[in-house]
């Protein structure tokens, strides 16, 4: 029997060299992806014991801080949100009972000092608690404010741009949610009620809410239009009040007055939907895809929010987003002027304004300015960056001066700030209930070499996006400019 | 015992102590008790060595006794008023204040008996000859009945795996023993047919981590399987992920959320590896297991030096048990097999497990006791 026995033997130390093997796989080899998911609860409660970098805005008013409290032993240090729900979609949160969200998700490794931090790393091997570094944004608190007060309770979404650099200064949702709350009274952020269905209070409508773009798309309709060099803003085109598209009648906004001959400067200012309608015929949905992505459309814009809070902007198709292969496929007529299956974000919108007012190059919007580690040096800092260029600059120019126009005395005129040029554009997507309109209105303003480029989006509403969200749009350039802006 | 094997005692008193510091660590209530039936075992441990010290072989007598007591034993979990379900498995049994796990002590009861009947027959089983089969039919349709009963798949394939690895010493047929894993398997998989609750372990084994929301048994409502069924392997696996290379130290491991309450539910039973592991990391569960590896080892070497094929078969039969139960559950928490609870041999909280251990370690030494005084006085 012995060479059974012996047999037998190599079976039992097998299993055992199988477990080590095993308990190898899921601490070293694995250990990094336990770590990384986001209902790793043991993780999340460990991770308390580290001291938390915090998030700052402008003027170094925090936005994220640590509260050091001793339970059983163990000092931990739990998350204050001292300005509750004013940029919350950005920060986000980091609690023990739910998954990460915004800067506190995706930076998380900078906050806890698991990256980038050799202090760190010395306090985890000598046993001191571990400090994480710093994050500094971009965001000014008082356009922040200012942006939400201008919402007041009508769901949308506020975004600002520094036109040079991609910075973002505003980005602000209503409803918004106090991160406080996150943790232990999650049922009052479940019940927050806004006059618009999904609620969402936890979606970042700026980066992840879609929205059809109305008539802010036709900026980028006119910039192919001019760029394809087919089109001049003299250009000249009759307006019958309606447009044919596959022998179906689309009607101007204002269907009771034709306005008959119009060049394409006058069709820009007052959103004439006939005129960009031939134009998408003449160009075709293609061309004017090609163009959109060169605004960034088609892509996940880029932040340093987490991925899955971001959407990138286009044609959807049953939620899933669509590239048409043949012009036929999308009708080129209503695409041209923002309807058909077109979706946007708010960012996206705002990064359109802000190419045009910056030559038509794009740049990369960011609202990290700084990472700093726990003694005060700059691990990393934001450079601005160009993502491409979008049209020529005198398309660009012309189509900015197209946009003035309309502030000045088209569709835009609520926007209008006494000494400060600002240019921009309306938008108005009805869905044909009334009341339900999603209004726009994106914009370009600056002096003194520092250009703002806003997009804002109101849902919900029973007029134009020339009623309720240009003035949102002026409120907050007053708050970004100083409220005398004419002195 | 002047001949006994000088390696098993330390070896199992190491474990001891792993284990009481660990529930100490974890739960300091639970170690007093432990540190209890740690007496209580080694009582029991000194009592049979007492008894069998001149020759522990006329137990071979009572073979047929101990093949009742430990179905007997097995069956009690299923009987009304005694019998405890704990966590979806009939493992238990609760008579006034004292709850056990017979199935524990059954494992050894069967392992003697086997180790009898075995060297009875050995010559008649190893022609092949498919009436001598009978018994052994009988013995795996019992398998598959305490597996029905209990709903636990650990203990079924425990005891299974004992009997096939003892006809597979007696006989030297290795044919028998894969015949018998395929009868079982196909048992299993019948089982899996109908009892929900296998097949949920199954499923939890093969998935424990889904994108979108799926049917929660427990709630009755849509969850992601993480939050769900598998709740308990996956936090385990957090535990001994987040334990690294070298651990986050002894008293340091996260095991509560920062209020206190426990985030691993059985932690210094069924899941007390997985506290090891993180506290102790890679180099700490690795030398877990090398103690274990060690004991098997010297376990088998006393069953090669045994004399009578009685001693062999006993030996074998209570060394591989041990292995095959360490393998159970530790390869359960590191999801290598279904999960199902089992106790770790010494290391584990439970009083039925901790006597029926010390119980094996007995007779481990009272054979080595008698083997290696033949060899000396030869």
């Amino acid at each position: 029997m012995n060479d059974q026995i012996r047999k037998l033997a190599l079976v039992g130390t097998t299993l055992i060299v199988v477990l080590v093997v095993a308990t190898t796989y899921w601490q070293a080899w694995a250990a990094g992806d336990l770590a990384d998911r986001q209902d790793n609860q043991i993780q999340r409660v460990a991770e308390f014991t580290v001291k938390r970098g915090e998030i700052i805005g402008n003027a170094g008013r925090p936005l994220a801080k640590n509260r050091r409290e001793k339970i059983g032993g163990r000092t931990f240090y739990f998350r204050g949100y001292p300005q509750g729900g004013l940029a919350a979609h950005v920060v986000g949160y980091s609690t023990q009972s739910r998954a990460r969200a915004g800067l506190e998700r995706s930076l998380n490794d900078y906050l806890t000092g698991s990256n980038a931090n050799l202090g760190a790393v010395l306090d985890k091997l000598t046993g001191s608690t571990v400090t994480g570094s710093s994050l500094h944004l971009t965001l000014n608190l008082n356009a922040q404010r200012a942006a939400l007060d201008a919402l007041g309770g009508r769901c949308g979404s506020v975004v600002a741009l520094d036109v040079r650099t991609g910075k973002v200064l505003v980005m602000a949702n209503v409803p918004t949610y106090d991160p406080n709350l996150i943790e232990k009274s999650y049922g009052r952020i479940a019940r927050i009620d806004a006059p618009c269905r999904p609620v969402a209070p936890l979606i970042n409508r700026a980066t992840n809410g879609l929205y059809a773009p109305g008539s802010t798309f036709k900026v980028v309709t006119a910039a192919a239009a001019l760029d394809s060099g087919k089109y001049t803003p003299d250009s000249s085109f009759v307006d019958p009040g309606y447009c044919e598209v596959y022998g179906r009648r689309v009607s101007n906004y204002d269907t009771t007055r034709p306005f008959g001959k119009i060049d394409l400067r006058n069709a820009l200012k007052y959103s004439v939907n006939s005129v960009f309608c031939n134009i998408g015929k003449e160009l075709g949905s293609k061309k004017i895809v090609e163009y959109a992505k060169r605004f960034g459309f088609y892509s996940t814009p880029p932040l340093e929010t987490p991925t899955n809070e971001r959407a990138p902007s286009g044609l959807y198709e049953g939620g899933e987003l669509f590239d048409p292969e043949l012009d036929s496929d999308v009708d080129p007529g209503r695409f041209a002027f923002g309807q058909e299956r077109l979706l946007v974000t708010p960012l996206q919108m705002a990064m359109v304004a802000g190419t045009i007012a910056n030559d038509g190059v794009v740049m990369r919007p960011y609202v990290v300015d700084q990472i700093r580690d726990p003694d005060g040096a700059i691990v990393t800092r934001t450079k601005p960056d160009e993502l491409g260029r979008a049209v020529e600059p005198e398309t660009a120019r012309a189509v900015a001066a197209m946009m003035r126009g309309a502030v000045e005395e088209g569709t835009g005129t609520a926007a209008k700030i006494s000494g400060l040029a600002v240019s921009g554009k309306t938008g108005t997507a009805e869905t044909g209930i009334s009341g339900r309109n999603t209004t726009w209105f994106i914009c370009f303003a600056g002096r003194e070499g520092r250009e703002v480029a806003i997009a804002v989006v109101v849902e919900q509403q029973s007029s134009t996006g020339g009623e309720t969200a240009a003035p949102i749009a002026r409120g907050v350039l007053q708050a970004l400019f100083g409220r005398t802006a004419n002195s | 015992m002047p001949y006994a094997d000088p390696y098993l005692l330390p070896l199992a008193a190491l474990l001891t102590a792993i284990g009481v510091t660990t529930i100490y660590r974890l739960e300091p209530d639970d170690a007093f008790r432990q540190s209890l039936w740690v007496v209580i075992g080694v009582a029991f441990f000194a009592v049979a060595l007492v008894v069998y010290r001149h020759d522990y072989r006329r137990v071979e007598t009572y073979k047929y006794l101990f093949g009742l007591g430990s179905l007997v034993l097995l069956a009690l979990p299923a009987l009304p008023g005694i019998g405890q379900t704990v966590n979806g498995a009939r493992l238990w049994v609760k008579v006034g204040p004292l709850q056990f796990q017979p199935g524990e002590l059954a494992k050894i009861l069967l392992i003697v008996f086997l180790a009898g009947y075995l060297r009875d027959k050995r010559e008649v089983l190893a022609q092949g000859r498919l009436k001598d089969f009978g018994p052994l039919l009988l013995i795996w349709g019992a398998a598959m009945l305490v597996l029905l009963q209990t709903n636990d798949l650990g203990s079924a394939l425990l005891q299974f795996g004992i009997f096939l690895a003892m006809l597979y010493v007696a006989t030297g047929r290795a044919s028998f023993a894969a015949a018998g894993l395929v009868l079982f398997l196909f048992g299993a998989a019948a089982v899996y047919q109908v009892v929900d609750h296998v097949q949920q372990r199954v499923t939890i084994w093969l998935q424990p981590w889904t994108e979108e929301p799926v049917f929660c048994a427990q709630t009755g409502a849509q969850a992601l399987r993480q939050d769900c069924g598998s709740f308990q392997l996956v936090k385990s696996l957090y535990s001994i992920g987040n334990g690294g290379f070298g651990g986050t130290g002894l008293g340091q491991g996260t095991f509560t959320t920062t209020a206190g309450d426990p985030i691993i539910p059985f932690l210094n039973t069924d899941f007390i590896y997985s506290a090891i592991a993180q506290e102790l990391g890679l180099v700490g569960a690795a030398a877990l297991l090398l103690v274990y590896m060690l004991f098997i080892a010297r376990g088998m070497r006393i069953a090669i030096r045994a004399d009578d094929g009685f001693s062999k078969l006993l030996a074998a039969g209570l060394t591989f048990g041990f292995a095959l139960q360490t393998f159970i559950i530790v390869g359960g928490v590191l999801r290598v097999i279904p999960l199902t609870g089992i106790t770790l041999p010494f290391v584990s909280y439970g009083g039925s497990s901790v006597v029926a251990n010390f119980v094996l370690l007995a007779g481990l030494l009272l054979v080595s006791n008698r083997a290696n005084a033949q060899h000396t006085l030869r």
